[in-house]
């Protein structure tokens, strides 16, 4: 059984490489991007601007990526990882895309990740933040324009530490994003001398938190760091803010905590000090032009995942520029991402030997409905690709 | 924990369950007088949320938007009873899921062409937005306690109606035996209407209540369908007192489950439903 799925599995394989190689025939072809993203559910806003993101930059070099016209194939992933790896499939060898691009959610991410592996096809991410995929599942062919879930909750434990808290307690869901949130906040914060009081959990995506506030009533620690995201974060802030801990005990998280929420949270929100590779009030001459563009193009203001959808065009663009335009001369094309300085909005960033930015993290502060920034609290963070073996 | 967090623990969980008892008792009238296994209830709080975001932006007002909205629930729930679900009587539960479910997503896709997938905060009225402070750090919300005083009311004016009416004993006696009632000459039809427009107007209110503590959000009616098919079958398929007990029990298990035993919250509300299945399988108040 084993052997026929295999011979099975490398037939399939050389096929694959076959028709790889007869779309590099065709140098005037298009370039087909595939993007398996979620365009309906939950994130379905964070797959639209994700997709405007990606689309702008292709606007903006006239069409084209590394010298090609572009089309593309669009499959809606309902974030649904019980059907990713066919949608995955679907694009690769029905469609035949030159590269994958997807998705938000992270078990769709490792599927989809799984299938570039396999099929030797070039993938990034722009947005599932699972350590997994630039950790021990790191791949030459998958490339991440995001972050780690490790990066931004690390940042948040060195700055914590290097105030001088020294007791902290944390509140997440538990599933795999927010207990790698918890865990890269703890590495940073146990280093600088801080101590974990508590960790709480709770089942996702279950939002009845007050028995947690309690407890930390109780305990009285120096701060509370939380992983929450979407409508749970601004449950979450709103009912901390309610339960009048907001004065006493400071609130602090990964910027997702805001991102999308600030106008769910109100009044509980403002003042909340969060960590992000991205933020409102940068002062580069790159973000102020991609603003105003996204602005007009899309009549609404960007947010973090369109950069991210931004830079993944640039990547690739950088890739194929290095290919001289052929999506068949891989080697190269990964070579050229690898050593691209990619000009973000979010200010300039390099990939890690396992494909993730080394970027900027920056300590942003909720002030009149925007996440402004501060500082930069970590300049370069490198996601230490824990388990990768390239 | 000290004296004063359990008390405080206790309160939790008293309000937690209050508001998960107005939208389980929707949904046990409904399964147990009418026989149907409505999956939707849990997009009827849904419905509730967002009725109470729209009205409420409108018109500036939260009890506004309830006072408005719970006609409307009432209209909506006659309305698709009429249409939908008193075709679904006589057919069996399979086809009733399929139905209902169905009508999850039919909602769910309207919401989010109505109103779009965004994360909506709605204000806590002026008058109960403030708080008791209990101890030192902590404070308690005025409007999570007013949610509780607004649950225990409308638990005594359920159990006023369904055992001291007239239309309560037409509810129970169709409860009991159909055709008997109807060859009495009264028309069960009418009541299966009140019955589950009433339910689907409980559903909504607790929607609408919960709407400034819990924020509105897309799919969060299934969070809350799952709990209520557990408190409708500890309570006992049918029984609005059993479902309040049940609620609280709920409550309490919750809370303190994730206090005591955080690893283990998470299925400690499911243990607690095993458990009275073996012991009392016709629900916590009935005698097996």
């Amino acid at each position: 059984m084993g052997k026929t799925v295999k011979i099975a599995g490398s037939t399939a394989l050389s096929l694959a490489i076959a028709a790889a190689s007869i779309g590099g025939a065709h140098a005037a072809d298009k370039i087909k991007v595939g993007l398996m993203l979620p365009y309906t559910g939950t994130y379905a806003a964070l797959g639209n601007a994700i997709t405007n993101g990606f689309k702008q930059y292709v606007e903006e070099n006239g069409g084209k990526l590394g010298g090609r016209e572009v089309e593309y194939a669009v499959v809606d992933d309902e974030s649904n990882p019980a059907k990713a790896t066919e949608n995955a499939r679907k694009l690769v060898s029905r469609e035949k895309v030159d590269v994958l691009v997807g998705t938000v959610h992270s078990g769709v991410a490792l599927a989809m990740a799984k299938v570039a592996r396999d099929t030797r096809t070039l993938m990034i991410v722009p947005n599932a933040g699972a350590n997994d995929l630039t950790g021990p599942l790191c791949s030459p062919y998958v490339f991440r324009s995001s972050f780690s879930a490790w990066q931004p909750s690390y940042a948040m434990g060195e700055a914590l530490a290097r105030k001088g808290l020294k007791n902290i307690v944390t509140v997440t869901w538990k599933y795999s994003f927010g207990e790698e949130s918890v865990a890269g906040f703890k590495e940073a914060f146990e280093k600088g001398g801080g101590k974990i009081a508590k960790e709480m959990t709770l089942p996702f995506p279950n939002v009845e938190f007050q028995p947690f506030l309690t407890e930390i009533a109780s305990l009285k620690p120096d701060a509370v760091f939380v992983f929450f995201a979407g409508a749970g974060a601004a449950k979450f802030v709103s009912d901390y803010s309610a339960a009048g801990l907001k004065s006493s005990i400071p609130l602090y998280g990964p910027g997702f905590l805001t991102d999308g929420n600030l106008d769910a949270m109100g009044a509980a929100g403002e003042g909340l000090l969060t960590t992000l590779h991205y933020a409102d009030g940068l002062t580069n001459a790159r973000d102020a032009a991609f603003r105003t563009k996204y602005a007009a193009r899309y009549r609404m203001q960007p947010d973090v995942y369109a950069v991210q959808g931004y830079d993944a065009a640039q990547m690739y663009d950088a890739g194929l520029r290095a290919a001289g335009g052929d999506p068949g001369r891989k080697e190269e094309l990964i070579k050229g991402m690898e050593s691209a300085t990619i000009d973000s909005p979010r200010g300039a960033f390099t990939l890690s030997r396992a494909h993730n930015p080394v970027q900027d993290i920056y300590m942003r502060e909720v002030k009149g409905g925007e996440n402004v920034v501060v500082e930069i609290v970590s300049k370069g963070l490198e996601d230490p690709a824990r388990g990768c073996k390239l | 924990m000290d004296f004063a967090s359990f008390l405080i623990q206790t309160l939790n969980s008293l309000q937690y369950g209050l508001l998960l008892f107005l939208v389980a008792s929707g949904l046990t009238l409904v399964f147990g007088i009418m026989g149907i296994i409505n999956l939707a209830h849990g997009s009827f709080y849904m419905v509730g949320a967002y009725l109470a975001f729209v009205l409420s932006s409108a018109t500036g007002s939260l009890v506004m938007a309830i006072v408005l909205g719970i006609p409307l629930a009432l209209v909506f729930g006659a309305i698709l009873e009429w249409a939908l679900f008193s075709h679904l009587y006589k057919r069996d539960h399979l086809e009733q899921v399929l139905l209902t479910y169905g009508l999850i997503l039919i909602f769910e896709q309207l919401r989010s062409l109505l109103v779009g997938d965004d994360v909506h905060g709605v204000a806590i009225p002026a008058f109960l937005d403030a708080s008791i402070q209990l101890t030192e750090v902590m404070s308690y919300p005025v409007y999570r306690l007013a949610i509780s005083a607004v649950c225990v009311a409308l638990a005594v004016a359920l159990y006023y109606v369904i055992q001291r009416t007239r239309l309560g004993m037409m509810i129970r006696a169709g409860n009991d035996d159909r055709s008997m009632v109807e060859s009495l000459g009264i028309n069960i039809d009418m009541i299966y209407r009140v019955v589950f427009a009433l339910g689907v107007a409980l559903a909504a209110l607790a929607g609408m209540l919960a709407a400034p503590i819990s924020s509105v959000f897309p799919n969060m009616g299934s969070h809350v369908l799952i709990i209520s098919f557990v408190i409708v079958v500890i309570g006992g398929i049918g029984s609005v007192w059993g479902a309040l007990v049940a609620a609280l029990i709920v409550g309490f298990a919750d809370t303190f489950g994730k206090v005591l035993i955080p690893e283990l919250s998470g299925i400690v509300v499911y243990v607690v439903m095993a458990v009275v299945l073996l012991w009392r399988p016709e629900g916590i108040l009935k005698k097996g």
